[in-house]
C-alpha cells in the first residue's frame, strides 16, 4: 500500500514519441471505454520506466481524461505495480504451497544472501545496497508442477535452484562486461 | 474410454505416454509442434471455425448444451446453460465474450500449457464461442505474470487477423469480431468473473453483487457478457467437431469430456494429465502416473481442486451416493485412492474438483505450516471489500502464524473453526468460501496436530515461511 509514509516518487520521466504512439495503440483496443486502458498504460509505463511515479499517474490520467486518483487506486491495489525501482535484476520467487513444499523459501533466503539483498523496500521486497539486485516473494505463478517457480523480469524459470540464480548472475555480468567493451 | 493400466516403463515425464486421452493437449507436447498459425493449420486448425460459421449461432449453443460441458475454471457450471442466459431475441445491447486466463488458483497450471503451446486452439474456440453468442468484441484476461503468454497470444491474434480469421467479415461470413489481450497485475481476485470485469473496466477488481450483476445480464460495461475459462473455450472447438451428443459420450454422465489434472507437491513425477471425466482414480493418478509419493514416504493429505478446495486426509473413507450403470442411485464406500476424478464424486467426498489442481502432502509435512502458507495467500489476496473476508482472512493467518511460531494458545484450533464459520456465505463473492474452506477442513481433519501445535512451547524449528 502507498500510505502517507510511502508516497509516490515525483518522477522526472519524459515519455517519448514512440512511447506515446504505443499508448495510443493500447487505447484503441478499448473502443467502448478509455478507462479500460488504465491498467494497460500503467503496465506500459512500468515496463518503460521501471516503476510508477506521480508523473506516471498524472500523465496517464490526462491521457485517459481521468482523475489521478483513478490511477492511484489501481497502483495501491495491484501487487505487480511498483512505486519504487526494483534492483536491476529482480528475482521473483513463488511463495505459495507447492513451491514452498519444493523449497522456494530456502531458495528465497539463499538469493537474499547471495545478492546481499538486505534492505527492505516494502511490499516484501529486499534490495542490495547498490540497487543492483532485489528479491521478492510473489504468489502462485501457475507453474506448480515444476516447482519451485521463479521469474526474472519477463523470463520464467522452472525447478529453480541456486545454480539457476548463479547462471543468471553470470550471464548478466558477462553482458555488462560486453557493454563496457563496446562503450569503451 | 476405460482407464488403461499404465506400465511404469512407459512413464517418462509428464509428457510421456501415461494412458491419457488427450483432446485439448493432443498436440501441445509433440516435439515438432509450434505455437504459430502455420503449424496449427497443418494440424487441421480453424476447420471447425469454418464449420461453425456455416451454422446458425443458436445451433452451436444447442450443441454445447447437448455436450454437457461444464466450466473448467473451478465452479463447474454448465457452459450451455450460461450461454442460454442471454435472450438474443430481446437483447438490444452489445454482447461481450471474455476469456478468463487469470489462472491463479494455487496448484493449477493447465491453462498455461494451452496458452504457451497451442494458442490458436484457444483463439479458434473463442471465435466460435463469440459467434455463437453474437459477440463482436472479446478480450482475453491473462494474468500479469504470464508476460510471455501475453506475447504469444498477441502474435497469434496478429496471425489470425492477417488470415481474416479475425476482424471484419471473417472468411466472407459477414461476421465481425476482434479480440484483444488484457493483462492483469497480480491480483488473484481477478479470476472471479465479476472482479475480472471490474478490472477490465479500469477499476479495482472488487467483485460485484449477484443479483443484479450477473455477467449475462449486467457484465462488461453493463452489457450481457459471457466469461469462460481457457480450457472451457477450447472444448467448444471439439464439440463443434464431434457434435454435442458424441462429446457427451466421453467421460461419465454429468462429467463429460476430458479434464486436465495438475499434480504438484510431494509426488515423484508431478505434471499435468488429461483424462476422460471419471476415467482415472486419485490413487492411480498419484501412485501409477505420478510415480507415488516422493522419497518413498507415505501420503498424508491431498487438496483435490486448487487451494480453495477442502483437504482430503489419507486413510479417510467416504460414503458416495451416485447413479450406477442402470441409472438408479446407490451408496458405496470409497477410500481416498478409489475416488474417480470428476466433478460429482469429489463433491460427494466433501471437497471439490475445482480447477483440477491437485496438491499432495506427504507424512513429513506439518499441517499447521501448510495451512499457514495458504492462509498467508488468502490474507494477501482478499480484495478488502467485505469485512468478514478482509478481517477474517488476516485474522486466521495471524492465528496460524503464531501457532507456527510456537506461540499458539490452546483455544486457537477452536477459534480458527469459529472464525472460518463466520466468513463463508457472508461475502459478496466466493472468496469467503475459498479462504475459509481450507481452514475449516485442515483443522477439522488434523485436529490433534493443531491442538498439539497450539500447546507447544516456543522453540526453534524449520519453517516453511522464514521470519523475514
Amino acid at each position: 500500500m502507498v500510505g502517507p509514509e510511502q508516497p509516490l516518487l515525483p518522477g522526472t520521466e519524459a515519455p517519448g514519441a514512440e512511447f506515446e504512439r504505443k499508448a495510443d495503440e493500447i487505447i484503441r483496443q478499448y473502443p467502448v471505454s478509455r478507462r479500460s486502458a488504465a491498467l494497460p498504460l500503467l503496465h506500459h509505463w512500468q515496463q518503460e520506466f521501471g516503476f510508477v511515479s506521480q508523473r506516471a499517474v498524472e500523465w496517464i490520467a490526462e491521457k485517459l481524461a481521468l482523475k489521478p486518483i483513478h490511477l492511484l487506486e489501481l497502483v495501491t491495489f495491484y501487487p505487480m505495480l511498483r512505486v519504487r525501482p526494483a534492483g536491476k535484476i529482480n528475482f521473483r520467487v513463488c511463495r505459495t504451497l507447492s513451491c514452498a513444499l519444493a523449497g522456494s523459501h530456502d531458495l528465497f533466503a539463499r538469493i537474499r544472501e547471495r545478492c546481499g539483498a538486505t534492505s527492505s523496500a516494502g511490499h516484501g521486497m529486499y534490495v542490495s545496497p547498490d540497487g543492483a539486485y532485489s528479491v521478492e516473494f510473489v504468489e502462485c505463478l501457475a507453474a506448480c508442477g515444476s516447482a519451485p517457480a521463479m521469474m526474472v523480469e519477463e523470463e520464467e524459470f522452472e525447478r529453480a535452484t541456486i545454480d539457476t540464480v548463479e547462471r543468471i548472475l553470470a550471464k548478466s555480468q558477462a553482458s555488462r562486461a560486453t557493454d563496457g567493451v563496446q562503450k569503451g | 474410454m476405460v482407464y488403461r493400466k499404465v506400465e511404469m516403463a512407459e512413464i517418462g515425464s509428464a509428457k510421456g505416454p501415461t494412458g491419457e486421452h488427450r483432446i485439448i493437449l493432443r498436440y501441445a507436447d509433440e516435439p515438432d509442434y509450434t505455437p504459430d498459425i502455420d503449424c496449427y493449420l497443418r494440424h487441421g486448425g480453424y476447420e471447425q471455425l469454418r464449420k461453425a460459421l456455416s451454422m446458425d449461432p443458436a445451433a452451436i449453443v444447442a450443441e454445447v448444451k447437448a455436450s454437457g460441458l461444464r466450466g473448467r475454471g473451478g465452479a463447474g457450471f454448465p457452459t450451455g446453460t450460461k450461454w442460454g442466459f442471454i435472450d438474443h431475441a430481446k437483447n438490444r445491447k452489445p454482447v461481450y465474450l471474455l476469456c478468463n486466463a487469470d489462472e491463479s488458483e494455487p496448484g493449477t497450471f493447465k491453462d498455461r500449457q494451452i496458452i504457451y503451446k497451442d494458442p490458436h486452439q484457444l483463439l479458434e474456440g473463442m471465435i466460435i464461442s463469440s459467434y455463437a453468442n453474437h459477440a463482436h468484441l472479446a478480450y482475453i484476461y491473462i494474468r500479469g505474470e504470464m508476460v510471455r503468454g501475453a506475447q504469444i497470444l498477441e502474435r497469434a491474434l496478429a496471425e489470425a487477423r492477417a488470415k481474416n480469421l479475425l476482424g471484419a467479415n471473417i472468411l466472407g461470413s459477414g461476421y465481425d469480431l476482434d479480440i484483444f489481450v488484457f493483462r492483469g497485475a497480480g491480483a488473484y481476485i481477478c479470476g472471479e468473473e465479476t472482479g475480472l470485469i471490474e478490472s477490465l473496466e479500469g477499476k479495482r477488481a472488487y467483485p460485484r453483487i449477484k443479483p443484479p450483476y450477473f455477467p449475462a445480464v449486467l457484465g462488461l460495461y453493463l452489457c450481457p457478457t459471457i466469461v469462460n475459462n481457457v480450457e472451457t473455450l477450447c472444448n467448444v472447438k471439439h464439440i463443434v467437431e464431434m457434435g454435442g451428443e458424441a462429446y457427451a459420450k466421453i467421460g461419465t454422465r454429468n462429467n463429460t469430456g476430458t479434464r486436465i489434472w495438475c499434480v504438484s507437491g510431494d509426488v515423484r513425477r508431478p505434471g499435468y494429465f488429461e483424462y476422460d471425466g471419471g476415467a482415472i482414480t486419485l490413487g492411480k493418478l498419484l501412485y501409477e502416473v505420478c510415480g507415488g509419493i516422493r522419497d518413498g514416504n507415505r501420503l498424508k493429505a491431498v487438496i483435490p481442486g486448487g487451494s480453495s478446495a477442502k483437504v482430503l486426509r489419507a486413510g479417510e473413507t467416504y460414503r458416495i451416493r451416485r447413479a450406477n450403470s442402470e441409472g438408479t442411485m446407490e451408496e458405496i464406500e470409497m477410500t481416498l485412492e478409489d475416488l474417480p476424478l470428476d466433478f460429482d464424486t469429489i463433491a460427494a467426498s466433501g471437497s471439490m474438483s475445482g480447477s483440477g489442481g491437485i496438491i499432495v502432502m506427504d507424512e513429513t509435512r506439518d499441517m499447521v505450516e501448510c495451512l499457514n502458507n495458504l492462509s498467508a495467500f488468502y490474507a494477501h489476496e482478499s480484495c478488502g471489500q467485505c469485512t468478514p473476508c478482509r478481517e477474517g482472512a488476516l485474522w486466521m493467518h495471524k492465528i496460524l502464524d503464531r501457532m507456527a511460531e510456537g506461540e499458539g494458545r490452546p483455544e486457537d484450533p477452536q477459534l480458527l473453526l469459529d472464525l472460518s464459520g463466520q466468513i463463508a456465505g457472508r461475502t459478496i463473492c466466493a472468496f469467503g468460501e475459498a479462504c475459509s474452506w481450507p481452514v475449516e477442513s485442515f483443522v477439522a481433519k488434523f485436529r490433534e496436530e493443531f491442538e498439539a501445535k497450539a500447546a507447544q512451547e516456543r522453540k526453534e524449528h524449520e519453517r516453511l515461511q522464514p521470519a523475514c
